[in-house]
């Protein structure tokens, strides 16, 4: 039998896992964890999770996944970074940091830009391509400082660039998992749709 | 400038949940706190002193000096977490405004108020507190609590007490969870818990906020324990800088609680780590001794 859902893998190392498998769930996906090199085989898209930056990235080191990772994005399946996934999907030409950059988009980010904890905040965000304000959750939320040419700006909030994407990856500092509006979510799955068509061509 | 609010419980208990999978570690000073960070702790916790050297001091044990946690704060880009007295509204107050990331009312500290916890849902910033059962739990969410830990016994380094609250507050779900809707009230007052929890508690099949491990983690495979007993994530108090070599331990302890059930792997990162933090025997502590008894 042919089933038309999509297998979405959530890397799951360390942060907010479960709520996305979750919110994929109640969308109709068909949700993973991601642990292993070999996990990433059969699916259509990943989600990079909200958590800690610093963390994450070095356990991607030290379960030698970056280099699966890397290949992932290069076969053109679509990723999607939230928060801490977004900071590890940008550049870093300008900060220099020993903090693991993947790279997948032409962006630098300000870490912790809306500040600490207690600045954290919630928000109905002007979402392009997204016909409603989304209910959008900061939490010790970075922004994006800067982006490519290539770069399509999707969101900002205080004139600050809060969402993203370039090709196959899309990037969030909020956390669409943390509520019950699925847009955000919804529109990362056309997106697989998309990348799929565009490699079967 | 838009429209925002601060201080929600979705924002307070979401911060939280980006700390799922990841271990929150004690630190005392701004070094510490740098070799917390880069062995990958979510946040660090900062402290005078930590558990096993308050029981050493003894006396009376009060949230940190200010200059401590900002050293802290300045040193490291992931959360600061700091203690609070159980019941002190000023130190809870001070490091609201000190913008510390999350407040533990604490029962490692000496408590300020025997009989009345904080009620937290008055702040902005989200506070951790212990539990050793499903109704201490839901008191303390139903005062506003983000977040839950295990009490165990700190700075013992001893995890048994750890076991055996995590293992009654998910056996007391668990039955909760088989209860039919008009047996709740009667079990509300059992454990003398709000009933409108109780009620969520069922409907989830789980806590509303992560509930942590915490007190007596000493060794890599302590911390895989906890984890595959259901614990969201990991305190270490004494167990890292009262080892042998705390960068080591620091980062298998982390390596540990992402992969607690890859038996190959623990026995690999548990080689060559060094003498852990001496232990205590729970039945060698006098009762006056025990830090779980503090708060209710």
């Amino acid at each position: 039998m042919v089933s038309m859902s999509k297998t979405i893998g959530v890397l799951d190392l360390q942060g907010a896992v479960s709520e996305h498998i979750r919110a994929l769930k109640k969308i109709g996906a068909n949700a993973v964890s991601v642990k292993k090199a070999e996990d990433f085989d059969n699916l259509d898209g990943l989600i990079i999770p909200g958590g800690e930056s610093t963390a994450i990235g070095r356990l991607i080191r030290e379960q030698k996944l970056e280099e699966r990772l890397r290949s992932f994005y290069s076969s053109g399946k679509a990723i999607f970074g939230t928060c801490a996934g977004l900071i590890l999907c940008s550049t870093d030409e300008s900060h220099t940091t020993d903090d693991l950059r993947l790279g997948f988009i032409d962006m630098e980010v300000e870490r912790n830009g809306f500040g600490r904890q207690v600045a954290s905040f919630e928000t109905a965000l002007e979402f392009a391509g997204i016909d409603h304000p989304v209910e959008a959750v900061f939490i010790r939320a970075p922004y994006i400082q800067s982006v490519g040419l290539d770069v399509k700006v999707l969101a900002t909030f205080d004139d600050k660039i809060v969402a993203a994407e370039q090709g196959n990856v899309l990037v969030t500092a909020h956390h669409p998992e943390l509520t019950e509006d699925y847009a955000v979510l919804n529109y990362f799955l056309k997106k697989i749709s998309q990348t799929i068509k565009v490699r079967e061509s | 400038m838009s429209d925002k609010i601060i201080g929600s419980t979705r924002v307070k208990r979401g911060m939280a949940k980006m700390q799922k999978g990841g271990v929150i570690m004690d630190v005392v000073n701004a070094e510490q706190a740098r070799i917390a960070e880069a062995a990958g702790a979510v946040a660090v916790m900062a402290l005078e002193r930590v558990p096993s050297d308050i029981r050493k001091a003894g006396g009376v044990a009060r949230m940190a000096n200010p200059t401590i946690i900002e050293e802290v704060m300045n040193a490291v880009s992931i959360p600061v977490m700091a203690k609070a007295r159980i019941g002190h509204i000023s130190e809870a107050r001070i490091l609201e405004a000190m913008g510390v990331d999350y407040i533990d009312e604490s029962e490692v500290l000496t408590p300020a108020d025997e009989e009345f916890h904080l009620l937290k849902s008055e702040y902005i910033v989200p506070f951790v507190c212990g539990c050793r059962d499903l109704g201490e739990a839901l008191r303390r969410i139903g005062e506003g609590a983000s977040m839950l830990r295990t009490k165990g016994e700190p700075g013992t380094g001893n995890i048994v007490e750890a076991v055996r609250h995590i293992r009654k507050v998910n056996s007391q779900i668990a039955v909760l969870s088989a209860k039919s809707d008009d047996e709740l009230m009667t079990f509300a007052r059992d454990i003398g818990a709000p009933y409108e929890l109780v009620k969520e508690v069922k409907e989830l099949g789980s806590l509303p906020v992560v509930n942590f491990a915490a007190g007596g983690v000493a060794t890599p495979a302590d911390a895989a324990l906890m984890m595959s007993l259901g614990a969201d994530g990991v305190f270490v108090g004494s167990g890292i800088f009262k080892s042998e070599s705390p960068e080591k331990f620091a980062r298998a302890i982390v390596q540990a609680t992402t992969n607690y059930e890859d038996y190959v792997l623990l026995a690999e990162i548990s080689k060559d780590l060094g003498e852990p933090m001496k232990g205590i025997e729970i039945s060698h502590l006098g009762e006056a001794e025990r830090m779980q008894e503090r708060g209710w």
